[in-house]
């Protein structure tokens, strides 16, 4: 599948490139600008240089301390979710049942937390994790464990995490699931007559023919858990004390809160750096993995 | 073969785990605020329906879920609309700079929506489009756009080039190519697409609420407002969320044949 | 290497419960021979794929036993059966190179390293695989592949029988013609009893020294290449095998002769007097009628078309309600749309009910 050469395609993507240039440039040109200057209210702006950037580097500074401290507390944070939505997602999508109505039903349900409002799913945990009404706060503390995500960092924590375990495993079971459905009956059926065992057949068969779908799990994951900002914050507020203020609330806090536009905008391109930096490495792992798929299937 | 030891056990802990805290919301959003706060009850001992009533009256409420019908449905089309072309663009030639192009647009699906805040305040302020759903439709594109091109371009892929070659040989121009034989055969995809869309700009709520304030307010920046002076109306919250759910749930049951091809994303 | 035996083997998607007639295979007894090359023939739907995977344990009968050298297999798992089998499409396993892929099947067994190489060379030696034992099995073509999926089941020296589902559908046609004789080389080589399920005579015909031909779930014919030509034993058979296939039509038989529209053609054997109850045709392949001048002796016939197939021309004359297709002689010429028709009385076959009645010499 040889693409032809063709300038005149810049026309068929002009419209998509307008769009999204004006979405995302033209802000992106005010953030810049912002992020050099200083600013004391009243629409005066000072020039600032990369002050802000040095600022933000820095740990010793107020700027770069919370910066940096919500920066680590993100990377953790992702590492934990992608460490249990990951295996979690492809043993639920193993554990599908194969056919009926009981697929739909899956599905279904599977689906539901997907479409659901972001700040109502910190609504819904909120609810259901507090010690007075909400049932798992409540259970939990007639367990006579002492549980309170409003008062306890290790509490907060764990509702955050079980929170987004619970909002986001459906994705990476759905995209395992889809790449399961595609392998055909006879790969299974060679395996059985290879004697392979249980194990073998997730490692010969089932994890490559889902490596791709994982990488865009793992993706799609990575990224929306290293933006995360609704849900915490509608459970947490960021708290106790600055526990789960991740990178996203951090910036909002700055950006709406104080107004510290100059801050707020170095924050910004350095956030967006890093994400365009992890973005490049996925990109280009996968058009390899693209790349390989398209020769396979010219040799075929 | 295709699944493991333990899979019954495995999958109706999971569904149960997902379903419990939405029951609870829906419990929570038909007792009132008085059983809430006094007795642990695992279902409405005085049922009422009073939560509901309030929102279905009072139109700073049911106004909220029209807003953000509205921005959610622009979005969707304009989304759709440009990423068409873009899609079958990407998928069947080369030009200049088009894997850079490509990697761009996917960066921004990836952009986070805090950064963008301020900016899109700043920006749809100038251009007369704040607290218009135009304003949260079009900050959406910058997420569903990409993502949409993304799907599409996987679908667009999957038609053999064959077709195209037959249809203009057949003296199709190429608007009418497009939209006689192309979208016929991927409708499943746009379907797919059109599914993303709504389902991200539905769910976002962070750059709906920056870039409304009374006129065009989405539901979910009404749902913060329970909040009051005299304590949080928890029952009101419930019901509120609930309906927040239903539109979701409609549109997943009627995908539902079609949610593991969506998911593949036309591209396994 | 092994025999296999059938006996009253039947299987029902639908259970042991369904009606006999939707059984996708009804109860059948045969006997493989160790060594043989076999062939599974018949139209998509005949059951053909159903008997392959019995016999490999992807499918577990409803009924009946299956026995390799005497013993009863029928409970036995896949594993457990020594078989080898080659799918429709290539079943490689991606992340492996061709070497890991041949050696997959003895490192799942826990044969020793040093056998396991000795054996994986001796293999990829047989197919000439050895210049790609370190490449990705993925970039292969497809025939590769399929000699990937071969020497999978053929490294364990154990393997009963090595059975394939249509693995050339996938192939390109020069290809064919290749790996097909490769097969055949191996088959002679190895000793092993091979089972070839294909839809195409041609494969069937060319490959195998016995034929096994079904149809709606039965085995209707198991003979050789040459004698499914020469002496079908079912209509099915007749006309399924053959290009254009056997001529069947109505007629009264009795004694040493056949009537076809009050015209008397002689027959060979002494069929006595068939049951009244039975429909009875009688099969002639176009290769043993012959296309004459009309004379009085002659079955007359109008012809419709000749068709030029190159070494051989077949007319496509109609009697009665009856069509038929006739050899052309060399170098005849039709004077007109009328002829009559030369029957060899040798390969004129009587059939009751589509099954066919062995006369008396």
């Amino acid at each position: 599948m040889d693409k032809t050469v063709n300038q005149k395609a810049w026309f068929l993507v002009l419209p998509v490139f307008l769009v999204v240039a004006f979405s995302a440039i033209l802000p992106l040109m005010t953030v810049v600008n912002y992020s050099m200057q200083d600013t004391f209210g009243n629409n005066q702006f000072f020039w600032n240089g990369v002050g802000w950037f040095k600022e933000l580097l820095d740990p010793s500074t107020d700027l770069g301390g919370r910066f940096l401290a919500s920066l680590g507390r993100n990377l953790f944070f992702s590492a934990v979710i992608l460490a249990i939505e990951v295996p979690l997602g492809i043993v639920v999508a193993l554990s599908m049942p194969r056919e009926g109505w009981s697929v739909a039903a899956c599905l279904v349900i599977l689906a539901l937390p997907l479409l659901i409002p972001w700040n109502v799913v910190g609504t819904i945990w909120q609810i259901f994790g507090r010690p007075d009404i909400g049932l798992l706060g409540y259970t939990l503390n007639s367990l006579g464990i002492n549980y309170n995500y409003v008062s306890n960092d290790f509490d907060a924590w764990a509702t955050v995490i079980v929170m987004d375990v619970w909002h986001w495993t459906s994705l990476v079971a759905l995209l395992c699931y889809a790449g399961l459905k595609s392998i055909p009956d006879a790969y299974y059926q060679a395996a059985q007559i290879d004697g392979a065992s249980r194990w073998a057949v997730f490692t010969a068969i089932q994890l490559p023919k889902m490596n791709r779908v994982l990488l865009i799990a793992v993706l799609l994951r990575f990224m929306d858990s290293f933006m995360i900002y609704t849900e915490p914050f509608v459970v947490t507020g960021g708290g106790p004390g600055n526990s789960t203020t991740f990178v996203s609330i951090e910036l909002v806090k700055i950006a709406l809160g104080q107004f510290d536009l100059g801050k707020a905008a170095a924050l910004s391109l350095v956030y967006n750096l890093i994400i365009l930096i992890v973005c490049w490495i996925f990109y280009t792992v996968m058009t390899n993995a693209g790349a390989d798929r398209a020769a396979k299937q010219g040799a075929a | 073969m295709h699944s493991i030891p333990g899979r019954r056990i495995i999958i109706s802990a999971f569904l149960i785990f997902l379903l419990l805290p939405i029951y609870w919301l829906v419990n929570m959003s038909f007792k009132t605020n008085g059983e809430i706060v006094s007795t642990m009850t695992l279902w409405p001992h005085q049922p009422t329906i009073a939560n509901y009533m309030r929102i279905f009256t009072d139109e700073s409420w049911y106004s909220g879920y029209i807003n953000s019908l509205k921005y959610v449905l622009i979005n969707t089309v304009i989304s759709i609309s440009v990423a068409l072309p873009a899609a079958y663009g990407f998928s069947r030639y080369r030009f200049l700079g088009d894997k850079h192009l490509f990697f761009w647009l996917l960066s921004n699906r990836m952009a986070p929506a805090a950064v963008y805040a301020l900016p899109f305040f700043n920006l749809y302020s100038a251009i007369n489009l704040f607290d218009t759903p135009w304003a949260v439709a079009l900050a959406h594109c910058i997420f569903n756009v990409p993502l949409a091109v993304w799907i599409l371009e996987g679908f667009v892929s999957g038609v053999p080039r064959e077709i195209d070659e037959t249809a203009f040989l057949d003296g199709y121009s190429f608007p009418k190519f497009f939209v006689k034989i192309l979208v016929p055969l991927i409708a499943s995809g746009i379907g797919v697409a059109a599914f993303f869309c709504f389902m991200f700009s539905w769910v976002e709520l962070l750059l709906a609420r920056t870039l409304t304030s009374v006129g065009a307010k989405p539901i979910s920046a009404v749902m913060t407002r329970t909040v009051s002076a005299a304590g949080m109306d928890w029952g009101l919250l419930a019901a509120a969320g609930v309906l927040t759910i239903i539109p979701g749930a409609l549109v997943i049951w009627f995908v539902r044949n079609y949610i593991a091809r969506g998911f593949a994303l036309g591209r396994v | 290497m092994a025999r296999i035996d059938l006996v009253d083997l039947a299987h029902s998607y639908g259970g042991n419960d369904a009606a006999p007639e939707s059984f996708a295979l009804k109860p059948i007894s045969m006997i493989w021979r160790q060594g043989g090359a076999y062939a599974l023939l018949g139209p998509s739907g005949c059951g053909k794929t159903t008997l392959l995977n019995l016999i490999s344990g992807i499918v577990t009968p409803s009924r009946g036993k299956i026995l390799f050298d005497g013993a009863d297999i029928t409970p036995l798992s896949t594993q457990k059966r020594n078989i080898a089998q080659v799918f429709q499409f290539p079943v490689i396993y991606d992340t492996m190179t061709v070497g890991q892929n041949l050696a997959f099947p003895l490192k799942n067994r826990g044969v020793p390293k040093a056998n396991i190489d000795a054996r994986v060379k001796e293999i990829a030696d047989l197919l000439d695989l050895t210049p790609y034992l370190k490449r990705k099995a993925t970039r292969l073509t497809a025939d590769a592949k399929q000699k990937i999926s071969l020497g999978r089941g053929l490294v364990r020296s154990d393997v009963a029988a090595v059975l394939f589902d249509e693995p050339l559908t996938v192939i390109d046609p020069e290809l064919k013609w290749q790996l097909r004789s490769k097969l055949k080389a191996l088959h002679r080589e190895l000793d092993l009893t091979m089972i070839y399920v294909t839809h195409d005579q041609t494969e069937a015909l060319t490959f195998a020294d016995t034929v096994v031909v079904m149809h709606d779930g039965r085995v209707v014919q198991s003979s050789t290449p040459a004698e499914l030509f020469d002496k079908p034993a079912h209509t099915f058979v007749g006309y399924f095998i053959g290009s254009p296939g056997m001529n069947i039509v109505p007629a009264e038989v009795s004694g040493r002769e056949a009537r076809i529209d009050g015209h008397v053609i002689g027959l060979h054997r002494n069929y006595g007097v068939l049951p009244s109850s039975a429909r009875i045709e009688i099969g002639v392949r176009p290769e043993f009628v012959d296309v004459a001048a009309p004379a009085s002796g002659l079955l007359s016939a109008t012809i419709e078309r000749i068709d030029d197939l190159g070494r051989i021309r077949f007319a496509r004359v109609r009697v009665g309600d009856a069509k038929f297709n006739a050899r052309v002689p060399p170098g005849f010429s039709i004077p007109d749309n009328t002829a009559g028709l030369v029957f060899d009385p040798g390969h004129v076959h009587v059939y009751a009910d589509s099954i066919l009645v062995e006369g008396i010499a």
